[in-house]
């Protein structure tokens, strides 16, 4: 049987080294400032789509993304690891959105990528760690969902089989096609690039990137349909403009602060023997340990 | 959009029992009940529910709606998204409060997005305070700040939802204290018809293995933490914080970095986005102090930090700071420890 498999990948910027220039003035993101990368989790869920279009030959993998034009970046990073081909949905008008104005969006977008089997993409992104987006298109759809999904064991007679991990569990459900399954970091690693596909893609890239390929670049990428990384706006997915970037997210970020802890005043202490015995002699006699 | 509409708490329920950040939530909920001057309401869902209002109702719940289903347990998204959803258009909550559980992770953007609700996940902080919109200066009273660190902990935002009730928000357990609020306090129990709030098609994610295990890591409850980071630099180092927290009886926490580099499984991620600790001694080692974990340990009554760097961030807040290697700090304080402890 073959499927039509949809993965919802996001660009996020690296948050383990975020700079003060991070934030615009409003309090949204500048994410233009900042390094980006494949958000990890949504890294195990393209693997989860890799492997059921290996176990049902004439499926297709399409990677769905929001956000700056630049993120065709993790559409060819997907597509050198095996998926098909993909859409960037990207729009100024639906920047500072929310999750809900997010999911609005992107439910809008799988509606125009027509029949869809199955919806996976990460349990969460990196930069917001909301986990929302998922169960918020899948409610949009109409669709279940299965959440903190680990592998999908099977899908048979419409249906998938997925075991789930939960705090403090397993549990093993079963839920119809289409569906949307969000896969935790626990899952299988992603496959690595594959080197025929590297060299065959390297020049997969949006319309909006094709100013930046070398001449000889230029000129393969208008043979190759191929290498045409979709872009799509906000009116090409019809989405309706109350229900999009910040007018349509309910909620507003009212104010930010920089987090600084006001430093304590404490015992620097060198390590050897004899300090490390007094602190612990010191320990033991305020009945903080023993 | 009147806001004398009252705050409710969706309780999470296991094994017979409300779940540990119910409980906090509806200690916290009760408090922002008080200062709205609205009534704290509490919904839970589940089979075997007979007395479980008594439990509820002492951390000062006014209202209990009870919905009763054999299918209604073990938790599965859509009927208790479908009781939310139903229930929350007749009664028009205010304010809705979830944990930041598998469950109220998975519920909770289903419930707001079928709702057209904000929803802020992984508070630290609920306040009610007023908020004039900047663009178009309207003024609105009494609204939930819903505080979080975003971007990894670096900042800390608070987040409002002008116009859109209910106003959601999860937050994880251990963040808020639970307290009873009054063992005789008073409150009604409805009860509710599943069949007027959950359709048979709603019914449709099958459930056809489960093994709960209670998790064999307690780091929320222990008084000693033994936590490691990323500068530990491997699993086997890992594995002597278990021997010093072995020595003390501590538990062994962990940076995320420490979880993400596989040096330890998530149980035991201490910060934001793992569990929030109050012990009474943390020793953190090779930890830098990511905001977002600092976030999770700083109401600590003791901090020893044990750092190769003199100025990593987590010696700010330390009340001891031990500069060197962990792996030769940690033998030494399990061997004088062995030597002065009776």
């Amino acid at each position: 049987m073959s499927l039509n498999i949809v993965v919802l990948a996001k660009q996020v910027p690296d948050t383990r080294n975020v700079g003060k220039d991070a934030m615009k003035e409003d309090g949204t993101i500048n994410r233009a400032a900042l390094p980006a990368i494949f958000n990890p989790e949504d890294l195990n869920a393209l693997e989860q789509a890799l492997r059921i279009k290996d176990a049902n030959p004439g499926s297709t993998v399409t990677v769905l993304t929001m956000g700056l034009p630049r993120a065709s970046e993790v559409i060819r990073e997907a597509i050198f690891r095996g998926a098909d081909g993909g859409i960037v949905l990207t729009d100024r008008v639906l920047g500072g959105a929310d999750t809900l104005a997010t999911s609005y969006s992107l439910a809008q977008a799988v509606k125009k990528i027509g029949k869809v089997d199955i919806i996976l993409g990460g349990r969460q992104a990196i930069d917001g760690d909301t986990a929302q987006v998922g169960p918020q298109i899948a409610e949009k759809l109409g669709m279940p969902q299965v959440t903190y999904a680990e592998e999908i064991l099977d899908i048979k007679d419409g249906k998938v089989t997925v075991k789930r991990r939960l705090e403090n569990g397993v549990e093993t459900v079963k839920a119809p096609l289409p569906c949307v399954v969000t896969v935790n970091g626990s899952a299988a690693e992603c496959r690595p690039r594959n080197a025929m596909r590297v060299m065959k893609y390297k020049h997969a890239t949006s319309p909006s990137g094709v100013a930046a390929l070398s001449e000889s670049a230029k000129e393969i990428y208008a043979r190759r349909p191929e290498l045409h990384i979709q872009e799509w706006s906000a009116a090409d997915v019809e989405a309706d403009p109350e229900q999009i970037g910040m007018p349509g997210s309910p909620t507003k970020v009212k104010n930010i602060v920089n987090v600084v802890f006001t430093a304590k005043e404490n015992l620097r202490l060198e390590d050897n023997d004899e300090a490390i015995e007094n602190l612990v002699k010191e320990l033991l006699a305020n009945h903080t340990i023993g | 959009m009147s806001d004398k509409n009252n705050l409710i708490v969706y309780c999470e329920y296991e094994d017979g029992k409300i779940a540990d950040v119910s409980l906090e939530l509806l200690t916290k909920g009760r408090q922002l009940a008080n200062t709205l001057g609205v009534k704290l309401e509490a919904v839970v869902i589940g089979d075997n529910l007979k007395d479980i209002e008594k439990e509820i109702i002492q951390y000062g719940a006014d209202t209990v709606y009870k919905v009763e289903d054999k299918k209604l347990y073990p938790y599965t998204s859509n009927p208790h998204a479908a009781v939310l959803i139903n229930l929350f258009k007749e009664i028009e909550p205010q304010i809705c409060l979830m944990g930041a559980t598998c469950i109220g992770r998975d519920l909770g953007p289903r419930v707001s997005s079928c709702l057209h609700s904000g929803l802020t996940a992984d508070c630290t902080a609920l306040e009610i305070g007023n908020h004039k919109d900047p663009k178009t200066g309207k003024e609105y009273e009494n609204l939930l700040y819903q505080i979080r660190p975003a971007f990894g902990g670096n900042i800390v935002a608070t987040i409002v939802n002008p116009e859109c009730r209910p106003q959601m928000a999860t937050v994880r357990e251990g963040v808020m204290k639970k307290q009873i609020h009054d063992k005789n306090h008073k409150g009604k129990v409805i009860n509710l018809d599943v069949k007027k709030y959950v359709k048979p098609e709603d019914f449709v994610v099958e459930i056809i293995d489960r093994h709960i295990e209670k998790s064999k890591v307690n780091i929320k409850n222990s008084p000693i933490i033994v936590a490691g980071g990323y500068g530990m630099g491997s699993k086997e180092n890992f594995d002597l914080l278990f021997e010093l927290a072995d020595t003390l009886g501590a538990e062994v926490g962990a940076s995320r970095a420490a979880v993400d580099a596989g040096f330890t499984e998530h149980d035991r991620q201490i910060g934001q986005t793992g569990v929030t600790v109050r012990p009474k001694l943390y020793i953190a080692c090779g930890i830098s102090g990511q905001i977002q974990h600092i976030a999770g340990m700083q109401d600590s009554a003791m901090i020893i930090s044990i750092n190769n760097d003199p100025n990593a961030p987590i010696n700010d807040i330390a009340d001891y700071v031990i500069t060197g290697n962990a792996e030769d700090v940690i033998p030494k304080l399990i061997k004088y420890y062995k030597k002065n402890s009776k």
